[in-house]
């Protein structure tokens, strides 16, 4: 151990002190030049299907506002967070993007319970907050804006149209056994009930199940008229693969709320894929102006072997656009002016046509396609444009109650 | 009476599934008492080679049968060669070392080829039992279950290598004075080992498709499988593939899927709590 002289301690001392205020001032002169924005979507493990198109819109969107100047003059500085399909760490980076990042919004979230997770940390550090997968609707909390279709705005038209597309009433449904696939199931009941139809039975599957032979036995047995499956992930895909294996393909047909959020109709076969029905916000076979010009650039910038773009992917790509809007707007990246300026009813038409954000409900009214997956293609069979989000409307109202902070279920018994 | 046939079948789909899975873990583990934690990573590797030389082209049978059994025995061959040579006898030090290679070839695997791969629709078509179907695939894997398992019992009982094998498996020092080479033994024990979890984890593929993490799915039920089967590889593995295979198809068809997995583990619990020495510890002690 050197003894240190009393003259070689001071000069240490004013050496650190002078780097420890240059340092300051450094990262002071950076912050002043860009603003700090997050993504959180998994890139890898087995949600990464849905995560890796969503992460190409967003470092899209961000690249294209920061060529064309940047938001209020400053470029965006997205860092984007990979959780690996693992909850803890969606808790972790949201943190981290809240507090270390100081992240003036957040993009992210895939499964309904990584959004749960993270809502309430960002809600805490009043980081605001988008979440624009489609999803099981009623979240009430003025922090967040869910920018994806929600099931009055698909599932309401899609089961009665399933029903007379199929000619059927008795519906058997398969979901995946998380907050997603459990509230998904009691809308998919309520609205079959409507319409005269019958759930005879649901069944639900951890995330990890990739064995349906004992199902596909039982759904044998049910004799239901179709099947609707509402499964998630990479495992779960295998089950389409067995339906055809046990021969049920032609017997029974099938709809879904979630095929194609992942682009399923790449990793299966016609023979597994050809016949469902689904329906969602955004198809990338739509014809508008906006989304062929989108797509030039999407795949110009991807290259011709990119993630085709999904719903979640386009609803991304639309709020970061929004979130832009509203901070030009508001002329900050302040969190309680920019909502303000979101609350206005503000608008963007993007690659799946115009979304406007819902004061009440922080939800959005968008178009809505129902389509049949045939060949790896989607065939839109029918659109109803403009659809508000009217399953969140009837529970939630943030202009009135504006603290309120909880996600509304419906009381349904699957 | 259709019902009551298709879950008999079912039941054998279930069983023949588990013991395939298996079966290359007890030819390791019951020969050598070596801890394979990377056993469900060539399963993975098995179903990866099967699926990317189908669809170079490669007719799919001659891809399940012949290439993914050649690739994993190499991949086997590699394994024993430099890591678990030197670890024979040391069942600690082996389960860390195979652990790293199963997280090491989880990643070799999703750098090189991603995290999902678009799979194969299982061939065949399917059986017509009143109104119910099944696979005809998962029937042919009932029946290379069951020629596997006749092949393994041929060899071991009627052959000079099976004998070699038996022999060196129940004394070392002593086949080594007999003139018999034992790491050559071990080396080709661990290979058969590995290439029939690669022809398992091929035939499993057009089923349940294949992603890099695929191994932690069957590494528990196999273990579990191979202890509870006891001593005999055979006959062990055999006997509790129909007990563990059993109760959680069982299960499955009254309940849900969930509380056939756990139905499976508990009776795996009550069995060893009974048996600790597993199924063969007690009955059939002297079969194969």
């Amino acid at each position: 151990m050197v003894t240190l002289s009393r003259r070689r301690l001071l000069e240490l001392g004013a050496a650190g002190a002078a780097a420890g205020i240059t340092s300051l001032y450094g990262r002071g002169a950076s912050a002043a030049e860009t603003i700090p924005i997050a993504g959180i979507h998994d890139a890898s493990g087995g949600i990464d299907i849905y995560g890796r198109p969503m992460i190409n819109c967003l470092t899209l969107a961000v690249e294209e506002l920061n060529a064309a100047g940047g938001v209020l003059g400053k470029q965006l500085d997205l860092v984007n967070y990979d959780p690996q399909s693992n909850m803890q760490l969606y808790t972790q980076y949201a943190g981290e993007a809240a507090t270390k990042q100081k992240a003036a919004v957040v993009f992210g979230g895939i499964l309904s319970a990584s959004r749960e997770a993270m809502r309430p940390t960002l809600k805490r550090y009043k980081t605001l907050y988008f979440y624009n997968l489609l999803y099981e609707g009623g979240v009430c909390d003025r922090n967040i804006f869910c920018m994806g279709s929600t099931p009055a705005q698909t599932l309401q038209k899609f089961t009665p149209f399933v029903m007379k597309h199929f000619n059927g009433k008795k519906i058997y449904t398969l979901a995946a056994d998380y907050n997603y696939g459990q509230i998904t199931a009691k809308w998919i009941k309520k609205f079959a009930t409507e319409n005269g139809g019958d759930v005879i039975a649901t069944d639900f599957f951890p995330l990890d199940v990739s064995d349906f032979g004992p199902t596909i036995r039982k759904i044998q047995a049910a004799k239901p008229e179709i099947i609707m499956s509402v499964l998630v992930g990479a495992n779960h895909n295998s089950f389409y693969r067995q339906w055809v294996a046990s021969g049920m393909k032609d017997k029974i047909p099938m709809a879904s709320t979630t095929f194609g959020i992942g682009n399923e109709q790449v990793l299966t076969s016609p023979e597994e894929h050809n016949g469902i029905i689904v329906s969602y916000a955004y198809f990338d076979g739509i014809q508008t102006p906006e989304n062929k010009s989108f797509l030039e650039k999407y795949y110009k910038r991807f290259g011709e072997k990119a993630d085709a773009v999904t719903e979640g992917a386009a609803m991304t790509f639309n709020a970061v656009n929004l979130w832009a809007k509203a901070v030009a707007k508001a002329g900050s990246v302040d969190h309680d002016k920019v909502i303000e300026a979101l609350e206005t009813g503000l608008s963007f038409t993007g690659p799946p046509g115009k979304t406007t954000i819902d004061p009440r409900t922080h939800h959005d009214t968008l178009d809505v396609y129902i389509a049949e997956v045939r060949d790896r293609k989607y065939n839109v069979l029918e659109s109803f444009p403009q659809q508000p989000p009217a399953d969140t409307a009837a529970f939630c109202d943030l202009q009135a109650h504006p603290n309120e902070n909880k996600q509304f279920v419906i009381d349904v018994k699957t | 009476m259709d019902y009551f046939f298709i879950v008999v079948l079912q039941l054998a789909v279930t069983i023949a599934n588990l013991a395939l899975v298996s079966i290359g873990l007890a030819i390791v583990f019951g020969m050598m008492r070596v801890i394979n934690f990377a056993h469900g990573e060539f399963l993975m590797l098995g179903g990866y080679a099967a699926i990317i030389s189908n669809r170079a082209g490669i007719n799919l049978w001659i891809a399940i049968f012949l290439i993914a059994p050649i690739v994993v025995g190499a991949v086997g061959i590699l394994l024993e060669r430099l890591v678990i040579r030197h670890l024979y006898g040391r069942m600690i030090d082996t389960m860390l070392a195979t652990w790293g290679i199963s997280l090491a070839l989880i990643g070799l695997v999703t750098v090189v080829f991603g995290n999902t791969v678009s799979g194969i629709s299982p061939p065949l078509g399917s059986l017509t039992v009143g109104r119910y179907a099944i696979g005809n695939y998962e029937l042919l894997l009932v029946a290379v279950a069951a020629a596997l398992f006749a092949a393994g019992w041929l060899v071991l009982r009627h052959t000079s290598l099976g004998l070699i094998a038996r022999g060196t498996m129940q004394d070392r020092e002593m086949s080594a004075a007999l003139g018999i080479d034992p790491s050559r033994v071990y080396a080709a024990t661990f290979a058969v080992g590995a290439a029939v979890s690669g022809l398992t984890g091929a035939l499993i593929a057009p089923i349940v498709g294949v992603v890099p993490t695929i191994g932690a799915m069957y590494i528990a039920k196999a273990f579990i499988t191979v202890i509870s089967g006891g001593v005999a590889i055979l006959a062990g593995t055999l006997g509790s593939s129909v007990l563990l295979g059993g109760v959680n198809t069982l299960i499955s068809f009254v309940f849900t899927p969930v509380l056939g997995e756990v139905a499976l583990l508990a009776a795996a619990v009550v069995l060893l709590r009974l048996l600790p020495q597993g199924i063969t510890g007690r009955f059939f002690r002297k079969a194969l």
